[in-house]
């Protein structure tokens, strides 16, 4: 089974919501759509639902087009930012209602129900009402419902955005194990979050603007972001850049800074270009004998689960640092900083593809659409 | 401003005299230091709504004393106690302008126009609101609006205390940092006493220099961000604050040191108060501090590599322990062994807890 998006746009009142959409859904596969808010995301989810319709191009299952198919005549199951359940009903009747709808007998239903309320660990809760469940729990129960019908193609629109972190971090790995297992439905996952795709895995689908900017293994794109976009919506924080100018053999970056142009970066071409650098890179210490220095000012120190971000200011440059654990700088304090040539990203300055990407990690090229 | 001085300190929505286990609040007593910003964490029901009812004054407490500066204010009404409020969405008066919005509480107050002008330039320019002072406050943006009810708290000299709770949750994620720097500033550059209410770790622990974290009623530690992430005084506090959570482990007394299952951890300094602690034993470390490595040798515990999560800048490593499950993070330059393992608990980095509580070494 295969869902095939070919040249797919999406407008609504001049408004372009996605734009030349090219993507090819496996079944057994796990996919993640990752994109900051208003990135096309939700749109892509209801174009594959049937929800909406494409204003152009083709979407074809197995072949066939399936643009004119109700949603009611899908294998289709959605869940949604907001967890939705019946609040009348108790949770057994809220898992067993789309199975009665489809007119199942009772032992079927009973079998299924036993499954995934054992799978999804809310077997105990079968007669409580939604209202009586935590956030966590409810989200649970509108899984259990949508993983109930055994549907082809399982669309899951950011389910964990309004749960608080804690429950976030027990779900993600429950959500891991049970797509990574699935080998019957096509899995789409939507989120903003950098950190639950790659903890999530899988095949990654990079939405920016209402286009696909990249597409590939989740990791190989973390390694390998095929343009400066794809760089700062695939890292939280968003990855640091620079201006810089290759002249001879040197780099000059826009605060003045100057790298030798050698290791993965003896090939760019002279000229400007852009350059970029990981939170994670930039460090308090010296890590290497070749380690640049620079001196900045604290604008913010932020403390984000078990780590500190440090957004600095120097020479008209706003970074951000990542620094491990939970750490506290006074406000406009003098702070000196670390990075190492051989962890920068290099970028083109005219259409932002990817020129130089640290090469001891994972091999391979990335795919760039469009 | 204030100094803010809680003794003993206890609510109970029922019967006054009930037993302690029910009091939303469990007494406590805590002074907080004027100028000073300050967080109350918790997970939804554990008091911390409570608790700023009763700073703020629309609850009375059940036992115990409020002081403001020395003085008691405990009977005192809202009105009385010159505290000034931000709300989760942005009150505002819609059809008034920026200025008007500022002014309002000084007009209230009877304060001088001239006064009110410059107090409300003052505040504006702190705000980087100066050039919205003529607008409708109406045109403005969700986190322009949640300033301007923050400026109003900011423009009454006599304010004890600005209780802020949950003031981002209508702010853009993109937006919010920048809301947080602002709010950081306002505290270092006027010595206000603040108190910030909020679910949200990151938040608590961004804006705050102490922060209270709460559940169920009770305080379950006052400390700095680092203190709260290095040291958690209970276990509760070692799960809620850092992701992931601290890896908490069911343990028992040995010679110069702890067992986990039948493994020996040595822990020379914490032995002493594990051999004496009443209740059950548990051994606290966070993934952060987990050294692993492919040799055995003193101290070592053999762990089984389970699955390895491959976070892009760091690996987080599931460790299974004869059945208990460890997280260490590891940072991806560094190589980890194939399935067999051997991990080491650095003592400086390792608590040891009795009931949920911690021991202090040495005693």
């Amino acid at each position: 089974m295969s869902l095939i998006l070919e040249a797919v746009g999406s407008m609504a009142e001049d408004q372009m919501h996605l734009a030349d959409i090219n993507l090819t859904f496996e079944k057994g596969a796990f996919y993640v759509v990752l994109g900051a808010t208003l990135a096309g995301k939700t749109s892509l989810l209801r174009l594959l639902s049937g929800l909406d319709q494409p204003t152009s191009g083709a979407i074809t299952m197995d072949g066939r087009n399936i643009v004119e198919v109700p949603v009611w005549k899908r294998r289709v199951s959605m869940v949604y930012q907001q967890f939705i359940n019946y609040p009348h009903l108790d949770v057994r009747a809220n898992i067993a209602f789309p199975l009665q709808r489809a007119g199942l007998p009772g032992d079927e239903i009973d079998a299924r129900i036993n499954e995934v309320t054992a799978l999804l660990g809310i077997g105990e809760l079968l007669r409580r009402r939604p209202g009586e469940l935590s956030g966590g729990q409810q989200q649970r129960v509108a899984l259990a419902r949508s993983l109930v019908k055994n549907a082809d193609l399982l669309l899951l629109d950011e389910p964990l955005v309004n749960l608080d972190y804690k429950l976030r971090e027990q779900l993600r790995p429950e959500f891991r194990s049970l797509f990574g297992n699935n080998t019957s439905a096509i899995i789409v996952y939507s989120t903003t979050e950098p950190l639950e795709a790659l903890m999530l895995g899988g095949r990654i689908i990079i939405l920016d603007e209402g286009r696909v900017l990249q597409t590939g293994d989740v990791h190989e794109a973390f390694h390998n972001p095929a343009c400066e976009t794809v760089a700062r919506v695939f890292n939280d924080p968003p990855m640091n850049m620079i201006s810089a100018d290759v002249a001879g053999e040197r780099i000059i970056l826009g605060d003045g800074l100057v790298l030798p142009r050698s290791g993965h970066l003896a090939g760019l071409p002279p000229g400007p270009c852009r350059i970029g650098i990981r939170a994670n890179d930039l460090n308090l210490e010296q890590s290497a004998a070749d380690d640049m220095e620079l001196a900045a000012e604290v604008q913010l120190s932020e403390v984000n689960g078990s780590e500190t971000y440090i957004h600095i200011h120097h020479n008209e440059v706003s970074w951000v640092v990542r620094e491990d654990g939970v750490h506290s700088y006074a406000l406009g304090s003098g702070i000196r900083i670390r990075f190492n040539p051989g962890r920068l990203f290099a970028f083109s300055s005219a259409d932002g593809r990817l020129l130089a990407a640290p090469d001891n990690l994972v091999s391979g090229s990335a795919v760039m659409e469009g | 401003m204030a100094r803010i001085e809680l003794k003993d300190v206890g609510h109970c929505y029922g019967p006054a005299g009930g037993r302690l286990e029910d009091y939303a609040l469990q007494p406590f007593s805590h002074v907080w230091e004027d100028g000073g910003a300050y967080a109350l964490l918790g997970p939804s029901g554990c008091g911390k709504t409570t608790f700023l009812n009763i700073i703020s004054g629309l609850v009375h407490p059940t036992r115990g004393r409020v002081l403001f500066d020395g003085r008691d204010v405990t009977a005192l009404a809202t009105a009385q106690r010159n505290i000034a409020q931000v709300f989760q969405f942005p009150v505002i008066y819609k059809t008034k302008t920026v200025h008007d919005n500022l002014a309002f509480p000084l007009r209230c107050r009877n304060v001088e126009e001239t006064e009110i002008r410059r107090r409300v330039q003052e505040v504006a320019a702190l705000l980087n609101l100066e050039s919205s002072l003529k607008k409708p406050a109406r045109q403005l943006t969700a986190d322009a609006k949640q300033l301007i009810s923050l400026g109003r708290g900011l423009v009454r000299e006599d304010v004890a205390a600005i209780l802020l709770d949950e003031p981002l949750t209508v702010i853009d994620p993109q937006q919010k940092w920048l809301l947080r720097r602002k709010l950081k500033e306002i505290n270092t550059a006027l010595k206000q006493t603040m108190v910030y209410v909020t679910h949200d770790q990151n938040e608590a622990m961004t804006f705050a220099d102490h922060v209270a974290v709460m559940d169920q009623g009770k305080v379950m530690q006052i400390g700095t961000p680092q203190e709260l992430f290095e040291c958690p005084q209970h276990t509760f506090v070692g799960w809620f604050i850092g992701s992931p959570a601290m890896n908490i482990l069911p343990c028992t007394v040995a010679e110069g040191g702890v067992m986990i299952k039948d493994k020996k951890v040595p822990l020379p300094a914490l032995a002493k108060a594990a051999a004496t602690a009443a209740g059950a034993l548990e051994l606290g470390i966070r993934p952060e501090f987990v050294q692993i490595s492919d040799t055995p040798g003193a101290g070592a515990l053999g762990v089984d590599i389970r699955e390895i999560e491959n976070l892009g800048n760091y690996n987080i490593v599931m460790l299974d322990l004869d059945g208990l499950e460890i997280k260490a993070k590891i940072s991806v330059g560094n190589p980890l062994p194939d399935r067999k393992a051997f991990i080491r608990l650095p003592e400086k980095s390792t608590h040891i807890y009795a009931s949920g509580q911690r021991l202090n070494p040495g005693t």
